[in-house]
């Protein structure tokens, strides 16, 4: 990968969330890096500093509590972090857009869903009123919703309805970064092929790159070029989809595989990652999945692991690969 | 084996700018006691409205919904808050299910507050044994929601729709804001108080793995109306509804390198307003002929297994060439 290829970079980015009394260490060290045209996925369990990464990214977190306390984000030589407001403005919506994981607060319960989207389109393009209206039916009927809803208003939609709003939304305005934080969540299969499908176009046609947040691994599969495993704040396996699936690594992650409902079986029991992940108020000192894993060791308890190279561009933190 | 539920031609319709929208259209159906009927269906179809109007929570346009035998449209507004008892449901939106600003524990006890039987000491108690049930902590007692992850708060959830020990619930999409690995504990659980309390659950869900891991019958809608009924195994096995069959064909693969063969589903969007009488898959369907604009009927192709499509016995049998 050259360095020109790359579209955003994070650099040890550190966050943490502080109340009266504790801190949370929602994301720990994290550096990842986003190529133009592709699309990355970040996988973890709920919890893990996914969402926190995108809002970072935007420049969205809730200040207080959040707080960045290190790292960067880079884009075009320029870090994020850095920006003033207005100039960090133009970039959202613009440059970067956002599919936002919990529909319900993302639509003004009092405008009728057509004019959301409109004025989506009027904000980032010059087109009258009349087009940007026309542009708006197109959309809704691209995320499956018949046009003649678009005088509805947000309650009258089912919870589906209302996130393929959202991401008609988001992809309105054609950015160059798409951060889709568990955007098919509430959408059946077809439906979720659909907006993938429209995803898809929109990296071909205008080379969008994407960060694609989900829990569900056959959706990475299907549209992932890299992914990015996520445990306590930290990467703890990063590579090529294919590295990933066909070689995964850290023991969390062939956990995850494991915990998969499989559609090839009948009945059984799932087999979910024994415990919970460590309380981000107290974390633990070394290996952050040690109290979770099988393998652990006394060694595993004491340093915190490196990301250490699995061969090409895969690495792992953990003590067991060498 | 006895029945806890029947629904018999149920309809819900709500009124829209542009007419009547047909959210639910005369649906049938019947779950036996301590089984899970999977609802399944593209977004939009009226998984949730059914489930809401079989609870009477909506008011139903047409149509019986029989718990126990009692016809629950025809009774009193007393009696009905009595059966509510028996009948709880699991909303879909894991934000707004919980009250931001009660602890857990008075989130789990306020139905048995409202309910006026328990005193305060038991009513702590019950609270106590609840918590364990559905494995939260103690520690958790006095937490807020936003302070829990998404696992634990459905644990929250599910433990208040049990306070009044009911057998019946509609558990509106439970699992599918959680992950993987919190989603098979949550799974696992709901089965766990399915044995010990010889629960019947209505699941409705999107994901067809969870479906299919859960259910004991399955029913596939389509705009409003239901297109195929049959045992769990039976839907994976044969399915036989055009629509379910595209349905099926759509589950993305955990697997880099075999690029699914879905059945992309293309062609005019039909809106439940004002529907025309015929198949409403009609204008997205691969064997759309001419008897596909009559109303459809269900038939029972094979044992237990309905399906509404005319052409569903060519399509079983294979004689059926692409229209
Ligand atoms: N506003 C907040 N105040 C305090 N803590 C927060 C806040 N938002 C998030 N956190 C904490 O930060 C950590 C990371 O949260 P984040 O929402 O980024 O996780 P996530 O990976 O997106 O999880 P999910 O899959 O549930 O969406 C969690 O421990 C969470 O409880
Ligand atoms: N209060 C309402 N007023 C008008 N229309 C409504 C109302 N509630 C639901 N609808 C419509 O009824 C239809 C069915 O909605 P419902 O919420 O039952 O779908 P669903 O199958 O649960 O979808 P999802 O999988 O997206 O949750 C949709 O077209 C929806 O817009
Ligand atoms: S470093 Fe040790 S505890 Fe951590 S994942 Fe590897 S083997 Fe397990
Ligand atoms: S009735 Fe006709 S249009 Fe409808 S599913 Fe069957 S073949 Fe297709
Ligand atoms: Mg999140
Ligand atoms: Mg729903």
């Amino acid at each position: 990968m050259s360095e020109k290829d790359v579209l955003l970079s994070i650099e040890d980015l550190v966050v943490e969330y502080s109340s009266d009394s504790e801190i949370v260490h929602a994301v720990n060290d994290v550096s990842l890096q986003i190529s133009k045209g592709q699309t990355l996925g970040l996988v973890g369990e709920t919890g893990a500093g996914k969402t926190t990464i995108a809002k970072a990214i935007m420049q969205i977190l809730p200040d207080p509590p959040a707080r960045i306390t290190g790292g960067k984000v880079i884009m075009d030589g320029e870090n994020l972090l850095d920006l003033k407001e207005d100039k960090m403005q133009k970039i959202r919506g613009n440059r970067i857009s956002m599919i936002f994981q919990d529909p319900m607060t993302a639509l003004n319960p009092t405008i009728v869903v057509g004019k959301q989207i409109m004025e989506a389109i009027s904000l980032h393009e010059k087109v009258s009123s009349r087009e940007a209206c026309r542009k708006a039916e197109e959309m809704l009927e691209k995320v499956g919703i018949p046009k003649e809803r678009y005088s509805d208003y947000p309650h009258q939609f089912s919870g589906g309805m209302k996130q393929r709003v959202i991401i008609a939304i988001a992809l309105a305005c054609n950015p160059e970064l798409l951060l889709a934080d568990e955007p098919t969540t509430a959408l059946d299969v077809t439906i979720q092929a659909q907006v993938l499908d429209m995803m898809n176009e929109l990296k071909q046609e205008f080379g969008t790159s994407v960060l694609m947040i989900t829990h569900d691994l056959g959706i990475v599969a299907e549209t992932c070029d890299c992914v990015a495993v996520i445990y306590a704040g930290e990467i703890v396996e990063y590579g090529t989809a294919a590295e990933i699936f066909d070689n995964p690594q850290h023991p969390y992650t062939t956990g995850l595989f494991g915990s998969l409902p499989n559609m090839a079986k009948e009945g059984g029991r799932l087999k979910p990652i024994d415990g919970m992940m460590p309380d981000p108020t107290e974390l633990p000192e070394g290996c952050k999945f040690a109290p979770r894993c099988r393998f652990a060791t006394e060694k595993c308890r004491q340093g915190r692991p490196e990301l250490r190279s699995a061969g090409g561009s895969h690495v792992v933190r953990c003590m067991r690969t060498s | 084996m006895s029945e806890i539920l029947r629904v018999e031609n149920l309809t819900k319709f709500f009124d829209t700018s542009g007419g009547k929208l047909h959210a639910v259209d005369g649906v049938s159906f019947s779950l036996e006691k301590g089984k899970t009927l999977g609802v399944v269906g593209e977004s939009g179809c009226g998984k949730s409205t059914l489930g809401r109007t079989v609870l009477h929570l909506l008011e139903p346009t047409a149509g019986k919904i029989y718990f126990e035998g009692k016809d629950i449209t025809k009774v009193g507004k007393k009696e009905l808050h009595k059966l509510r008892e028996d009948m709880q449901i699991i909303f879909q939106d894991p934000f707004s299910s919980l009250n931001p600003r009660m602890t857990v524990s008075d989130t789990i006890a306020e139905p048995l507050i409202l309910q006026k039987k328990l005193q305060k000491v038991q009513i702590g108690q019950e609270v106590e044994k609840l918590m364990d049930t559905v494995g939260l902590a103690d520690r958790f007692a006095n937490a807020y929601p936003h302070e829990m992850d998404g696992g634990r708060r459905q644990r929250v959830v599910i433990a208040r729709a049990l306070a009044l020990n009911p057998k019946f619930i509609v558990c509106d999409e439970p699992v599918s804001a959680l992950d993987v690995s919190i989603q098979a504990q949550i799974l696992n659980l709901m089965q766990d108080l399915q044995e010990e309390r010889g629960l019947s659950y209505i699941f409705v869900t999107h994901d067809l793995s969870v479906v299919k891991y859960i259910s004991h019958d399955i029913v596939v809608m389509y705009l409003g109306q239901l297109v195929e009924k049959a045992p769990s195994v039976e839907i994976f096995r044969s399915p036989l509804h055009p629509y379910t069959k595209a349905l099926l064909s759509a589950i993305p693969k955990p697997d880099v390198h075999e690029k699914s063969k879905r059945i992309l589903l293309k062609g005019e969007l039909t809106s439940p307003i004002n529907p025309k009488p015929g198949c409403r898959f009609a204008a997205r369907c691969l064997y759309a002929c001419d008897r596909c604009h009559e109303p459809q009927v269900q038939k029972e192709i094979m044992p237990n297994h309905f399906v509404a499509c005319c052409r569903a016995e060519e399509l079983m049998t294979g004689t059926l060439q692409d229209g």
